[in-house]
């Protein structure tokens, strides 16, 4: 597939890795999913993730496909800018992807376009921040008795009780 | 032998006894509370333990547990909430009736413990009132068996008229519970 695959390895665990672009994603997946060949019927599972550092292509998804006829597994990324955080559904492909792309939403804030429910899934609904994003402080702004030193943060982030 | 409770401070003589109405309440409300489970993790299963025969909490006159909130005196809170269970802990709690007591068991409960994170709520005081803490992480049996004859205590000296006061109204005020 000229021009849609960007990048490919093998990665240390032995699976197969594919980089292409949210434009081609649904492609890909439906490809590897229909052909005669590919057979990757099952979507394990997908997962955003957040590289801070990559500019203009800090949030990614990651799509784990597995053949359950041959017993082979692929692992589908792509990588978008922060500030457009868009991407096709894949409940078109795999009903499963409903709640995990809730779930991406939730933590990432990806919209998942054609999603049909994209609400948040694990945290409480009045959350207004994406806690799996890097610029969000993991601990929680009410505490009043934590002591950094004891949470291995030594002044770093948070507060100390001196 | 029968465990019987202690007597009040009280007047007696030759086969009469003269108390206060508000401590024979309170004796008796101390040895029957029905305690509502809350148990989330951990603590819940030391809780167990706490229920089991080698500590016995029936004991205390604890035999029936309560699952239902409209019927328990005692809301025990043992383990770590959610934010999103934080809501559902205060509706239970709304749903009990006067009197009515609360008991943080362990360091999540109390403090949130080590899930010093956006997603636990950091105490269990942050949306409903607490009468005692247990700390432990998680807690003995014998811990939360000294927390429990701690609630006695409030329990056997509290003032009847307590839940009427200002003080109690503005508590539940604070926690926006009417």
């Amino acid at each position: 597939m000229p021009g849609v695959i960007r990048a490919s390895n093998i990665a240390l665990d032995g699976m197969l890795n594919l980089q292409t672009s949210r434009e081609a994603i649904i492609g890909v997946l439906q490809l590897l999913r229909d052909d005669e060949m590919m057979r990757f019927n099952f979507l394990t599972t997908l997962c955003g993730i957040h590289h801070p550092d990559l500019g203009g292509q800090e949030l990614g998804v990651v799509y784990h496909l597995h053949n359950w006829l041959d017993n082979v597994r692929i692992r589908v990324k792509i990588s978008f800018p922060k500030d457009d955080p868009h991407v096709p559904t894949a409940t078109v492909l795999w009903p499963a992807a409903n709640w995990m792309e809730r779930q991406e939403y939730d933590f990432y804030g990806i919209v998942f376009t054609g999603h049909p429910d994209l609400r948040r899934i694990l945290n409480v609904d009045d959350l207004d921040v994406f806690p799996m994003r890097k610029e969000y402080r993991l601990e929680d702004g009410t505490r009043t008795d934590k002591d950094d030193r004891f949470f291995g943060r030594d002044g770093h982030v948070g507060q100390s009780f001196d | 032998m029968a465990n019987i409770a202690e007597m009040p401070e009280g007047y007696g003589g030759e086969g009469f006894f003269a108390t206060s109405l508000a401590k024979a309440v309170g004796i008796a409300r101390a040895n029957s509370i029905w305690p509502l489970p809350f148990a989330t993790s951990c603590c819940g299963i030391e809780f167990m333990a706490t229920m089991g025969a080698n500590y016995d909490l029936s004991r205390f006159g604890m035999e029936r547990l309560s699952f239902s909130p409209r019927q328990a005196d005692l809301l025990m809170v043992m383990g770590t909430i959610a934010k999103k269970m934080a809501p559902i802990l205060k509706q239970v709690y709304t749903q009990m009736a006067e009197p009515k007591w609360v008991i943080a068991v362990g360091a999540c409960a109390s403090s949130g413990g080590i899930f010093d994170t956006y997603s636990v709520l950091q105490g269990i005081d942050k949306v409903i009132p607490v009468d005692v803490y247990v700390p432990g992480c998680p807690p003995r049996p014998e811990q939360i068996i000294d927390g429990v004859m701690k609630i006695q205590e409030l329990v056997k000296n509290e003032p009847l008229r307590r839940r009427y006061s200002p003080e109690y109204q503005h508590l539940l005020e604070k926690y926006q519970i009417a």
